[in-house]
């Protein structure tokens, strides 16, 4: 086997942050490479880096033995590397077609050759079991379709390396099994493939060998013959840090009932909901498990009030709720946290002190009866908010978007907790945080809960769905499977329901 | 009296000014089109088609060819949508205000030049501008002659624009890429394409496009410069974009269709003159321009990355 | 070229980078000068002096601001939820048109009342001119900036067609013009024998209140909260509909009020050319003053020492006086880059800026 890839002491830093730590590997040709790490160890900063992406502080990149110019994307696509990014680069409202033709073209040429370009993509499709019709547009696909176009788009330019950016991140367990055939028929024609993933059973199935990325760091490598779960497992996570302990919470009153709602799929997401019935119990966390576009959002939005619901009933401590606004969601005591806490959480522009008082505005403390906001008791509002909640900042009056996210996520929950809400929604609340900021944000969960509070919990990651939740419902399709006590449930279990199949 | 109003639809004098007013407009509606596939707003259009008339006027009135002249026209134009482009692309600045920014400066340097030329003059002098073109056999056709064969060079160049336009968009690989830019540029980025410089060529584009079509009012419809002459065309010309749902072959459409309006309007004053006064004939453009917004509101065509700054390399 | 995010904050920057903006845009007026033929130091010279020179040409400037400082607060306001209100210009005419209907002898008060009930009316026209137009941009999201644009064309012509036909002053010659406003509702002069009336002050006052209003209450905390970020606003419980809407009314009132204080203070009836531009050129104004309705105040008067210099510097060095809107419009351009410098470095090649 020849070596395709050679990457020599690549390190890179972003402002304090140091995303990749002197990083050394290689691949050959006809090898599946996995790189493994958590949640912001750094793997999508190399590949964005050996693809051209961002220039690297120091290190240098070999591919056929040839030292490769840095930070050039178009020159590593020429060289024969591609990379499948995992939030996909596609035009939605152009065609398949178009998608592909773009990066194959001399920019200054006359015409396109469609129907070439058309005749070569149903030639990969066929080589590699990648179906898809070159005319569709793009928007009309689905996931698993869109993701084929990505990988066709790559074949395309006749490449020699593939890149593959965290692929099975929103895929079904079929679609992922489809995935890893295709794959392997890229590997067999003498392709190099690098995949990039956080998900240990997967990559076991799939690599021939594993590098593991820890705080930017390599923290080992581990060739398919020696694969060992355990050792690579405390590779990825390093020294255990301490989890909240799990122990059971004691369920008190019906809190909120939701009877036979449903939202058609032109409002909130497009699946829509349909014919849900659910209840939440105080003092009880209700994991709500699924592959993320399943509903769950749109479900989030009706509970706290984002959404009107087509038919159906939402009671609050037995009352149904007729005025349908976040604000009057918040007087009957709910909080809603929201999955992108940039975007939907938190005024990156404004102060924290701003923001800490965000949903206060008709709070007697903070502003008076004529609307005059008081700033010294503003002041001690945040203060308390960033003290009880371990919010670290420099200054109240230093903009909000300048913290890490662990610390934006606490001073937003920190908020909300204020108000001292009866009902808690929270989305995807640890996504995307370092270790010690998610063990932070459970435990805050957990003690809201012990506190006698209903929780909503909803994520993607089925090991922490199973470590928090005191009852467990699958979102499939828009529509609510469950309650199942989650003592009563294996994983593998959920991840059926999760894909529609297997209803208990 | 409402037979008259029917007689000035079969009135080929009706249609043939139609194809004249619809000309600047649908030059004007492709450059802005074309910004915005690119995912940039150009509210300096108004601006921009205020100094595209007096470039032109001017390299005529000071001794250029006439075609000279569109060539100058567009030159400033692509001029000012590089500076558009450079905040708006380059720097990220706001699109909005960008472009109203760019039309302010476009339009007040445009006056302080003419007036800097004529100092003193107070009716604006002609030009000689673009002569009709009869084409051989063809002008002769009854009705249809005179409304598509007899008409001035720069008639033809307008209408010619269009098919060009979509070819430029829908066959060639560097509009496919203004395309991409608009919808994803992470999907150019991706592909080793620079989007800011696919942006920024598009706005030079569409504004020498919005430059000749106000040119085309000084060259070929009024033969001088007047001051606030462009009166809203521009952003008559930002509402048809939306009317067209971002498709050049639908804009020829909502050119004509505001140009037909506005020549039946000139025709329907004389007759109704005593009626209905002449102030709310030329209001009605502008009152169906926002009622084109309302109507197409709800389209979902609109490039998806409009409005929105691209940054390479930028993290998420 | 390079942006890159910067992490402090300096306080320092940003009040010294509008005046860096200034300066560059002098020193534009300095080359148009000069490529028209004038000395430009003497023509600067004639700027000064035809702004300041005499209380006379003081008293000017102080006149000429006073609609900038109106119509900056209404692009100042409504900018600052990101409400593109370019309207300003059609608002002020709704304003002076609603003078001429109420105040050229439909009603009758005492000069105590009839003033604030004219600034009443007003302000009622320009909020009623632009109520749709935010009504159609929050429901079906129709961009306000080509509506409240095309809306100043129609309202102009409403304006000619209600000047040539029913409310044309019968005693005007011919001309299309209002009747002249009833005494009682004449704003009165505050410099003998000059220009400058009431309507400075009252501008200055309606620009205090509004900083408090902006920058002490939980409304004025709701706007800036809108325009930074509206979804994470809305998350927070913060209606959009419904404070973007009185956002959108208040600018549209206080572009209103600047047709209160031209057609009732300065020229005593409606005209066509009641304008020249002073909706437009108040978002020169807001842009200058970085939003802030106290710095709205200054930069009114620098901008309306610049109009009011460039009319005498042009007649005493014939330069046109379209370079007092060349010089705005680099203004409004230099102050977005100004802007940016603050949030940003940017780096050209090895330069950092």
């Amino acid at each position: 086997m020849h070596s395709l890839l050679e990457v020599e002491s690549i390190s890179k830093s972003f402002g304090d942050l140091t995303a990749n730590n002197d990083i050394s590997f290689s691949v050959s040709e006809g090898e599946i490479v996995a790189v493994l790490g958590e949640n912001g160890a750094g793997k999508t900063t190399l590949m964005n880096i050996i693809f051209g992406h961002y220039l690297p502080d120091s290190g240098s990149i070999k591919f056929k033995g040839e030292k490769i110019p840095v930070g050039n994307t178009r020159a590593a696509i020429n060289l024969g590397i591609g990379m499948v990014h995992q939030h996909f680069t596609l035009a939605e409202n152009l065609s398949v077609l178009e998608n592909i033709a773009i990066g194959n073209q001399s920019l200054l040429g006359f015409s396109i050759d469609f129907k070439q370009i058309e005749h070569k993509i149903t030639k990969i499709s066929g080589e590699f079991g990648l179906a898809v019709d070159p005319r569709a547009i793009i928007s009309d696909l689905s996931i698993g379709e869109k993701q084929r176009v990505e990988i066709i788009k790559t074949l395309f330019g006749d490449c020699e390396l593939v890149i593959l950016d965290e692929p099975t991140a929103s895929l079904t367990p079929q679609e992922v099994d489809q995935l890893f055939l295709i794959i392997r028929s890229m590997v067999k024609v003498g392709l190099g493939v690098i995949i990039i993933s956080h998900k240990l059973d997967e990559i076991l199935r799939i690599s021939d060998r594993i590098i593991v990325l820890r705080n930017g760091k390599l923290t080992g490598s581990m060739d398919k013959a020696n694969f060992d779960k355990s050792i690579l497992a405390e590779m990825i996570v390093g020294k255990k840090t301490e989890r909240p302990e799990k122990n059971k919470g004691k369920k008190t009153e019906k809190l909120m009932e939701l009877i036979g709602l449903n939202i058609s799929s032109n409002v909130g997401s497009p699946m829509g909901l349909s014919d849900i019935n659910f209840e939440l119990f105080g003092g009880e966390i209700h994991g709500i498990a699924g592959v993320s576009g399943n509903g769950q959002r749109t479900f989030a939005e009706v509970m706290a009030g984002h959404i009107r619901p087509d038919s159906g009933d939402l009671l609050i401590n037995g009352k149904r709720i007729k005025k349908i606004t976040p604000r009057a969601f918040m007087d009957e005591g709910v909080a809603y946290i929201p999955e992108d806490r940039t975007s939907d959480g938190v005024v990156g522009e404004l102060s924290i002190l701003d923001n800490g008082v965000l949903t206060e505005t008709k709070n007697p403390k903070i502003a008076n009866r004529f609307g005059f906001l008081n700033k010294k008791s503003s002041i001690k509002f945040v203060g308390e908010i960033c003290e009880e909640n371990d919010v670290r900042f420099q200054s109240l009056s230093q903009p909000t978007r300048l913290l890490s996210g662990g610390n934006i996520q606490k001073l937003l929950i920190g908020r909300w907790l204020k108000r001292n809400p009866e009902i808690i929604i929270a989305c995807q609340p640890t996504r995307g945080l370092d270790e010690g900021a998610i063990v932070s944000v459970q435990k805050l969960l957990l003690e809201e809960r012990d506190k006698g509070k209903a929780v909503l919990f909803i994520t993607e990651d089925l090991d922490e769905l199973l470590l928090v939740s005191d009852v467990i419902s699958i979102m499939f399709d828009g529509k609510l499977m469950g309650p199942y006590n989650y003592d009563k449930l294996e994983k593998r279990e959920i991840g059926l329901m999760m894909t529609g199949s297997g209803i208990l | 009296m409402i037979i008259e109003f029917l007689e000035l639809f079969v009135n080929a004098g009706f249609w043939a000014a139609t194809v004249r007013i619809a000309c600047p407009l649908l030059l004007a509606t492709l450059g802005e089109l074309i910004c915005e596939r690119a995912g940039v707003l150009n509210l300096g259009i108004e601006g921009i088609m205020t100094a595209g008339a007096m470039v032109g006027w001017t390299a005529v009135y000071l001794g250029a060819d006439l075609s000279l002249g569109i060539i100058f026209a567009a030159l400033i134009g692509a001029i000012f949508g590089l500076i558009h482009a450079g905040f708006t692309v380059h720097l990220g600045a706001s699109q909005h205000v960008t472009g109203i920014g760019i039309t302010l400066l476009a339009a007040s340097i445009s006056y302080f030049a003419f007036r800097l030329i004529l100092p003193t003059s107070t009716t604006p002098p002609k030009i000689k501008a673009f002569e009709p073109i009869e084409i051989l056999y063809l002008s002769d056709i009854p009705f249809l002659g005179p409304i598509f064969f007899q008409q001035t060079f720069f008639t033809y160049l307008a209408f010619l624009a269009v098919p060009i336009v979509i070819w430029f968009l829908n066959r060639s690989p560097f509009g496919l890429a203004v395309k991409m830019a608009g919808e994803n540029p992470m999907a150019l980025e991706a592909q080793g394409i620079n989007v800011l410089r696919i942006r920024t060529i598009a706005v030079m584009i569409g504004s020498a496009l919005m430059a000749v079509g106000g040119a085309y009012l000084t060259m070929s419809a009024f033969n001088a410069f007047y001051f606030g002459m462009i009166n809203g065309r521009g952003w008559i010309a930002v509402a048809l974009v939306i009317f067209a749902a971002w498709k050049p072959e639908r804009a020829i459409l909502g050119a004509l269709l505001f140009a037909g309006l506005d020549a039946y309007q000139v025709r329907a004053q004389q007759l109704a003159g005593a009626v209905i006064p002449y102030q709310f004939f030329l209001m009605l453009p502008y009152v169906l321009s926002i009622a084109a917004m309302v109507f197409a509101a709800k389209s979902t065509r609109y490039p998806k990355a409009l409005l929105i700054p691209f940054r390479r390399g930028e993290r998420h | 070229m390079r942006l890159e995010v910067r992490e402090t904050y300096s306080p320092a920057l940003s009040i010294i980078a509008p005046f860096g903006a200034i300066i560059f845009s002098l020193l534009c007026a300095f080359v148009l000068l000069f490529i028209a033929g004038a000395p430009p130091i003497e023509s600067f010279f004639y700027l000064i002096k035809g702004a300041f020179g005499s209380p006379n040409a003081l008293a000017e400037t102080g006149a000429r601001a006073t609609p900038l400082i109106l119509t900056g607060l209404a692009a100042g306001i409504a900018f600052r939820a990101k409400f593109w209100n370019i309207g300003a210009e059609g608002q002020l005419y709704a304003g002076a048109l609603a003078a001429t209907f109420f105040g050229t002898g439909l009603i009758h008060l005492p000069q105590f009342l009839m003033i604030p009930f004219l600034f009443l009316v007003g302000g009622l026209a320009g909020a009623l001119v632009i109520l749709p137009l935010v009504i159609l941009r929050q429901l079906y999201k129709v961009d306000e900036v080509v509506t409240t644009l095309l809306m100043n064309f129609v309202i102009l012509l409403f304006v000619s067609y209600l000047l040539e036909g029913p409310m044309k002053d019968p005693m005007s010659l011919g001309w299309p013009q209002g009747s002249p406003v009833i005494d009682n509702g004449v704003l009165p002069q505050i410099l003998e024998r000059t220009r400058l009336h009431l309507g400075f002050l009252i501008a200055i006052v309606v620009a205090i209140c509004l900083w408090v209003l902006l920058s002490r209450t939980a409304f004025g905390f709701r706007i800036k909260s809108v325009g930074h970020n509206p979804s994470a606003t809305y998350h927070a419980g913060i209606p959009l509909f419904k404070t973007v809407l009185v956002v959108a009314c208040l600018s549209g009132a206080l572009a209103g009020f600047a047709g209160i204080t031209e057609t009732t203070g300065l020229k005593g009836y409606l005209t066509l050319d009641l304008s020249p531009g002073f909706g437009y050129t108040g978002i020169a104004v807001a842009m200058l003053a970085a939003l802030n309705p106290i710095g709205i105040i200054f930069s009114a008067l620098f901008l309306a020492m610049i109009y009011v210099g460039a009319d005498s510097m042009s007649r005493a060095v014939n330069v046109p006086t379209y370079l007092a809107d060349v010089v705005v419009a680099i203004t409004v351009l230099s102050v977005l880059v100004s802007l940016i410098l603050i949030n940003y470095k940017i780096q050209i090649g090895k330069l950092k800026f």
